[in-house]
């Protein structure tokens, strides 16, 4: 009884003394990072939140790995009126739609985030890269193709229309169950020049161009809808060649020696980053640009390179990108963003698909259902 | 009860035989034997009803109420004009179909909801909704909160040049506001309660538009921004106000506070040199998709409160100011989506019922040493997680899998032939049988082993055929637990998710997919709800045919 009570009492001094700490500081002591689980995640967490926790003792974070699902949880948080998360994980299309309906928090870049070491300013280092005014972005990846180096014969294929090509690589091929990136390849394999794929797509004839140019190697197609189906499936010998995200590639064909070669050809940049979510209580907002400002210097973005083949978003970063943390080879080779790998690149244009994505989508579903 | 059989014995001889002057039964106490009986009835019903009541709570608060609140979404349409109040009231005289665009009013009306809703950051919210019904209303809207500020400006800058403290904040709250309020923002903390906002009545009346823009501008900055309108500029929304006020007054006899400002303000408006916008060009420079008569179209169809656009799109129609049509060929999706899931639940459903109708069988008369090992291995899959067995399902059932292997090997099929089993109908058909199993074989094995072995023997020694004796005495009095397990598994399939995701490839999948698709991709929660609320009613409408046909009587889940 008297051990209850002295536990119950000292628990109860260590929240008071908890909470006056985080007062006196005017920032939450706990956070709730949402990433994508698995290897990125991980990364992450040992560039990022490791260190972070480690300079500031008594804060303590989770990870929930809700990425996929952000929106549509956000959505759900913010009309429940509960928001448990202090900073998420996106992709930039999802942080534009987060901030088109007000579920994510507008970004000062300049003020909020740090500077470069030379002096650059965040928005300036970022440079484009900052596709919404609420996104924060953190890495360059990019979907491209893997191929099975054992059965593509002597001569791999050297260009994305190779995909389109059954007669001289036969075999079944991953691709997205989705529209974009698909739409663009289709075209620009169609002969279509690379500055006229959105202008084209704009119209119901390319559309339907593209359609018909997908339709040539729909029965060899196996649609994939998470990121991990295509190196399982070049794995297994399911499939031939796959369009997935390039660090997947990586850690199939360097850390499970997998026999996979990699198709940079025309691959589709995108980004990831980070938003806060609209809504949060002063201390935890405090928190949390705490840590955003932290997580996305020109050192951390670049440390995590050392863990996932993904390229840092800061001009500033590149330069400090070094060896793999256990397998000791050069990462800047693997970059998508490495000079020999962006020879041909596709330019994924954001506010096109986020106007004609709806629209898109329910002709590429009735397409597929065909 | 007891009350009436009582007041009927000998020795509670009741006066008139248990008879009021009307001839009614009465009871014991002298009430009439009805209410008496009634009384006691509801007295129980209330028990009953309290004991439940938890239950019932717990059910219509986590589950019926939620339900109904997002069955809601497929009809409900505010947003449109909850943004756009204004301009959805201005389009109400415009007619759609005339082939013209909506006359500068509609666009005077759009500007300042835009303009508001852009403060507020809700126009990007109305674009998303609006781009589910046409391409490009997204960006449409997204660049109008951007480019807004652009048509004010154009008087802004003007006033602006005329006099510096046109673009202050102290001169325009002595101009439009009350003294009291004021002295009370003077005083104001910034972090109790703002001072209510109060302009003064000769100002209301004199410029009505500027002070209900500069009222909405003041309202904003004290309770969203937490900042004092003293110390912020007006937005470039009331420099339009006040300009288009100017236009239409005369000033010459106000002679309230900085009545010298708006004096010569007014002469600036009145000489030619002027630089005025309309509101329609205004639009246009910011995106000239807002010139599209199709966009307005748009607009206006959609500002009633409530809309069957959802239902309608659920349906593959299309919903446009002159009525409801069918959509194109390569956009329609869910009529076909609707009549696979129902296709395949159905025989998923069948296949269930032949697959464990032996399995229930064999369970039902066996020892009870054996049914019970048999019993457990009917429950293990049923106790493994389901993304597991589905997986398991994808190692055994692809080209390279465990089946085509061992197929290859056997010589059956040739190397370069191996059977497609996956990604199709038919692995979405196999998976999803293994996984329901266990429901339909549970109902028919507690049904069975209530049959009486004692009629099978009669049949079989009154001379009927090993046959005979299954097929006319044994399978009727089986049929209610066939009826359970059919009805459990076949509303479960319907409404599957997991598995067709997995193994079905682009043939494969059910109506379900496309609703979560809609719920965590698209975020278009209303189509999803339109398609859930069909879903509901197909099921609904299913159970009430069962009914009528077998009669729910003859289901049983247990003995």
């Amino acid at each position: 009884m008297k051990l209850t009570k002295t536990l119950l009492a000292t628990s109860a001094l260590t929240v008071a003394a908890a909470g006056a700490y985080a007062a006196g500081h005017g920032m939450s002591d706990s956070m709730t990072l949402v990433s994508w689980g698995g290897a990125y995640q991980e990364s992450q967490d040992k560039a990022y939140l490791q260190p972070y926790l480690a300079m500031n003792e008594g804060v303590s974070a989770s990870w929930d790995e809700s990425s996929a699902e952000a929106v549509a949880k956000l959505r759900a948080m913010n009309e429940a009126g509960n928001i448990t998360w202090d900073l998420v994980d996106v992709v930039a299309s999802d942080a534009m739609r987060l901030c088109d309906e007000g579920l994510a928090m507008e970004i000062d870049h300049d003020e909020m985030l740090a500077a470069a070491p030379d002096g650059t300013s965040a928005s300036d280092d970022f440079g484009d890269l900052i596709v919404s005014d609420c996104f924060v972005p953190q890495i360059v990846y990019s979907t491209t193709f893997g191929y099975r180096t054992d059965m593509v014969g002597d001569t791999p294929p050297s260009t994305v229309c190779d995909v389109f090509d059954l007669e001289a690589y036969p075999g079944k091929r991953a691709l997205q169950k989705r529209p974009i990136d698909n739409m663009e390849w289709a075209l620009y394999c169609d002969g279509v020049e690379k500055d006229a794929i959105y202008d084209t797509l704009s119209t119901d004839e390319g559309v339907d161009r593209a359609l018909a140019k997908l339709d040539t190697i729909k029965s060899e197609v196996v649609w994939w809808t998470a990121g991990a189906e295509t190196p399982q499936l070049l794995a297994d010998g399911e499939v031939v060649m796959g369009s997935t995200f390039n660090g997947r590639l990586f850690s199939a064909i360097a850390e499970q020696n997998q026999p996979i070669g990699m198709l940079w050809d025309m691959q589709s940049f995108d980004l990831d980053g980070w938003i806060i979510p609209a809504g949060l209580s002063d201390e935890r907002k405090a928190r949390a640009l705490d840590f955003l400002k932290f997580a996305t210097d020109t050192q951390r973005l670049a440390d995590q390179a050392k863990y996932i083949s993904y390229g840092p978003a800061r001009a500033s970063s590149a330069p400090l990108v070094g060896k793999h943390e256990t397998l000791g080879i050069d990462m800047a080779p693997h970059m998508p963003t490495d000079p020999a790998n962006a020879s041909n690149v596709h330019i994924y244009d954001y506010e096109w698909w986020a106007d004609n994505r709806d629209d898109l989508d329910a002709k590429f579903q009735a397409w597929l259902a065909q | 009860m007891t009350d009436a059989t009582s007041s009927q014995t000998p020795g509670g001889a009741a006066p008139n035989d248990g008879r009021d002057a009307s001839g009614q039964m009465i009871a014991a106490d002298g009430r009439p034997l009805k209410k008496s009986l009634a009384r006691a009835l509801r007295a129980q019903k209330l028990r009953a009803l309290a004991l439940i009541a938890p239950l019932l709570l717990f059910v219509l608060i986590t589950f019926i109420a939620p339900i109904a609140d997002m069955l809601f979404r497929s009809v409900e349409n505010q947003i449109v004009s909850d943004t756009m109040p204004r301009a959805t009231e201005a389009l109400q005289d415009w007619d759609a179909n005339a082939g013209e665009l909506p006359p500068e009013e509609v666009f005077e009306a759009a500007y300042y909801d835009l303009f508001i809703a852009a403060e507020n950051k809700a126009h990007t919210r109305l674009g998303s909704r609006l781009n589910y019904e046409e391409s490009g209303m997204s960006s449409m809207f997204r660049r109008a909160g951007r480019g807004l500020d652009d048509i004010g400006e154009v008087y802004q800058d003007q006033f602006k040049d005329l006099n510096g403290d046109w673009d202050e904040a102290r001169p325009w709250a002595e101009l439009m506001g009350d003294a009291t309020w004021i002295s009370q923002l003077e005083s104001w903390d910034g972090e109790s309660t703002a001072p209510r906002v109060a302009l003064r009545d000769d100002i209301e009346a004199l410029l009505p538009r500027t002070a209900e823009a500069y009222q909405i501008f003041a309202e904003f900055v004290q309770t969203v921004d937490e900042d004092n309108p003293l110390e912020e500029e007006p937005w470039t929304m009331v420099h339009t106000a006040l300009y288009q006020d100017l236009l239409d007054v005369d000033v010459s006899g106000y002679s309230g506070p900085r009545a010298d400002m708006l004096k010569a303000a007014d002469a600036l408006v009145a000489d030619p040199t002027f630089e005025t916008i309309t509101f329609k060009d205004g639009f246009e420079e910011i995106d000239e998709d807002w010139l599209l008569l199709e966009n307005w179209r748009v607009i206006k169809a959609y500002s009633p409160d409530y809309t069957i656009g959802y239902f309608a799109t659920a349906a593959d129609l299309e919903k446009t100011p002159d009525g409801i049509s069918l959509r194109d060929e390569d956009e329609r999706i869910y009529a076909k989506l609707f009549q696979r899931t129902l296709f395949m639940s159905l025989v998923i459903t069948a296949s269930c019922i032949l697959l464990g109708y032996p399995i229930a069988y064999l369970l039902s008369n066996l020892p009870m040493r054996t049914a019970n090992l048999l019993m457990i291995l009917v429950l293990l899959p049923f106790w493994t997680s389901l993304l597991v067995r589905t997986s398991a399902w994808k190692v055994m059932l692809q080209n390279q899998g465990v089946i085509n292997d061992t197929l290859v090997w056997l010589g059956m099929v040739a190397d370069d032939g191996r059977l497609q089993m996956i990604n199709n109908q038919f692995g979405t058909i196999v998976a999803m049988t293994h996984i329901l199993l266990p429901f339909m074989i549970l109902p028919m094995y507690s049904v069975m082993s209530t049959i009486p072995p004692s009629y099978v023997r009669a049949a079989k020694s009154l001379g009927a055929t090993n046959w005979t004796t299954f097929w006319r005495v044994y399978f009727p009095q089986s049929v209610p637990g066939i009826g359970a397990g059919s009805i459990l598994v076949f509303i479960l399939s319907i409404g599957y998710y997991i598995t067709p995701e997995i193994v079905g490839g682009t043939s494969g999948i059910f109506i379900s997919n496309r609703i979560a698709y809609h719920i965590s991709s698209s975020l278009n929660w209303g189509l999803a709800a339109a398609l859930g609320s069909i879903l509901l009613v197909v099921v609904l409408a299913l159970y009430w045919a069962y009914d009528r046909i077998v009669g729910i009587d003859n289901v049983k889940l247990g003995g």
